[in-house]
């Protein structure tokens, strides 16, 4: 893993977020109280991460892009 | 002809059409065939992946589980969104060595990567394995969705052979191309399916989704948290098995090598970025399977939850639409699945390993021929021997999860082997058809691919450090390392 860019590093880390919150958060999150916009706890925290992992992939792109030189678009 | 049988043909017509002239302005070599010439953009790799994506599971399985289980069928949700997380540090690189070595295939990777034909061969064979079960569970489900939905008008049988032809007339004919094209119908009547059916079927009965819920939770309350109405389904089970699932998703041999279709690396990055959003739909289906629990409670067949809801609830025309929407939901992921099936045999199993002078002419030829067969395959295997959806497609997820070492270390760890990567395999395949076969599945409540996987992955680590790496191709992941060559 030696050859791994600064911004690669950083942007594994953010990967790791969906991983954390859909995962192994789980067991913490199994309940149905409180109801939030009408659904049980965990359906909520499912459908949240979901819509917020392209947030974090994103961060993860721009991050990436910075540390690391951006690569050519292939000529078309 | 009454509007929903219209509607079904219309559909299935319109499939065709658009599927075989999609490859007509294209000169159709292996390359074009296989990989789209990797040109493909933002828009038809979305498209793509979208299309293989959306399955037939999605309007039978999630409302099934939903209906039958309960909770446990969150997990839909979330391993789709972990494998596009996945995606997004995997398949960049991927897609650079592809394009650098001029690789088509999974097992192209695989025999390039470690330098050996067999692992390629190996490889090859377990894809395809994996991949008939799958193909079975599309033409088997196309065939049920389209007999209730045109209230038994047409049989199961018809819808399936008729569907088989049009898949492979436009597979045949234009290769991925069909197969993203056709996707464009598919994801606009799917999306207003669900969309019609999940907002529109708990406001028709309860009055919104949220009134629909709490009915729930008053009559059953253990259904909407894990592990639902199947004790062995825990927490542990859904955390063990959207891991295996999330991880395994692209180790598909048709998600893999759909990879390599597109133009840059940039097109796949984004692309993974947004596809989590593309995962929120679900959810309604699965309203929908929850309404259908409190609604039309004893159902023989689960599955069929989200149709006899439709059925119940709107005209019949509109459940021939969503009939419709289920057929060519179908038929994409059959395609491409029939597509990269045939290439496999054709260019991994009989090239590589048979007529290693074969020129790309007969291989394209022969892939095109192994589109029938394959085909044929399947539509007996779905005839003759249905079975129930989701169980077969965990099975084959356990099998093609285990490619995700000898991938992901091959493409971030130097010290990895082709030893250690056989062996690897080797032991995931033999303890996930031991401990499926053997009915120990779930294993100490974990999903039993999941533990094949994490002793397949200490296998190939252990292995890799006790044995020599020789001939591999030195893979770089950063884009500045790469040497300055065209293909």
């Amino acid at each position: 893993m030696n050859d791994l860019g600064k911004g690669t590093k950083r942007a594994l880390l953010l990967g790791a977020v969906p991983f954390l919150m859909l995962v192994f958060a789980l067991p913490f999150v199994n309940c149905v109280e409180p109801l939030v916009l009408g659904l049980p706890f965990v359906l909520f925290w499912i459908l949240l991460w979901v819509a917020l992992t392209p947030v974090v992939l994103f961060l993860a792109f721009k991050v990436e892009k910075k540390y690391n030189p951006p690569e050519d678009e292939e000529p078309r | 002809m009454n509007a929903a049988l219209l509607i079904i043909f219309g559909t299935i017509l319109a499939a065709a059409v658009i599927g075989i002239t999609a490859g007509r302005r294209v000169k159709m070599d292996l390359e074009n065939w296989t990989v789209g010439g990797r040109r493909f953009g933002a828009v038809l790799i979305w498209l793509l992946m979208a299309g293989e994506a959306y399955t037939t599971f999605t309007f039978l399985g999630a409302s099934g589980w939903a209906y039958a289980k309960g909770a446990p069928t969150y997990y839909i949700l979330i391993y789709g969104t972990l494998a596009y997380t996945v995606s997004f540090f995997i398949l960049p690189p991927l897609w650079r060595i592809g394009k650098r070595l001029g690789l088509q295939t999974q097992p192209d990777f695989f025999a390039a990567t470690y330098g050996s034909r067999g692992l390629g061969i190996f490889v090859a064979a377990v894809g395809v394995i994996c991949i008939l079960p799958y193909l079975q569970l599309q033409l088997a489900g196309l065939g049920f969705i389209v007999e209730i939905a045109s209230g038994g008008a047409i049989s199961a049988r018809t819808a399936i052979v008729l569907a088989f032809l049009v898949t492979c007339a436009f597979v045949y004919a234009s290769g991925i191309r069909g197969s993203a094209r056709v996707s464009i119908l598919k994801d606009v009547m799917m999306i207003a399916a669900v969309g019609i059916a999940g907002f529109g079927i708990p406001a028709a009965h309860f009055g919104g989704i949220g009134k629909m819920i709490r009915t729930l939770l008053a009559r059953s309350p253990g259904h909407l948290t894990f592990p639902g109405a199947v004790p062995s389904m825990d927490v542990l089970w859904v955390m063990s098995t959207v891991l295996v699932t999330g991880l395994g998703f692209y180790m598909w041999p048709h998600l893999f090598g759909s990879t390599f279709s597109a133009r840059s690396e940039k097109v796949i990055k984004r692309n993974a970025i947004v596809m989590p959003l593309y995962q929120l739909p679900i959810v309604l289906v699965v309203m929908v399977g929850f309404t259908a629990f409190l609604v039309l409670p004893g159902l023989k067949n689960p599955d069929t939850s989200f149709l006899a809801l439709v059925r119940a609830t709107y005209p019949s025309w509109f459940l021939g639409f969503v009939g419709a929407a289920g057929a060519v939901t179908a038929m994409v992921p059959a395609s491409i699945l029939v597509l990269f099936a045939s290439t496999l045999l054709a260019k991994n199993v009989y090239q590589a390993g048979f007529r290693p002078g074969a020129s790309e002419e007969s291989v394209m030829r022969l892939s095109r021929t192994m589109v029938v067969v394959i085909a044929a395959a399947a539509l007996v295997l779905a005839l003759y021997f249905p079975n129930a959806l989701v169980n077969l497609l965990l099975i084959g997820y356990d099998g093609v999860s285990q490619f995700f070492p000898g991938v992901a270390l091959g493409l971030f760890w130097t010290r990895v082997t082709k030893t250690g990567v056989a062996c690897g395999l080797g032991t995931g395949i033999v303890v996930a058809a031991f401990l499926v076969f053997g009915k120990y599945d779930p294993f100490l409540g974990m999903n039993a691919g999941f533990v094949a996987l994490a002793m397949n992955a200490a296998v190939t680590v252990a292995v890799s450090l006790a044995t020599k790496s020789h001939i591999r191709v030195q893979l770089r992941i950063r884009p500045e390392s790469r040497p300055a060559v065209q293909r």
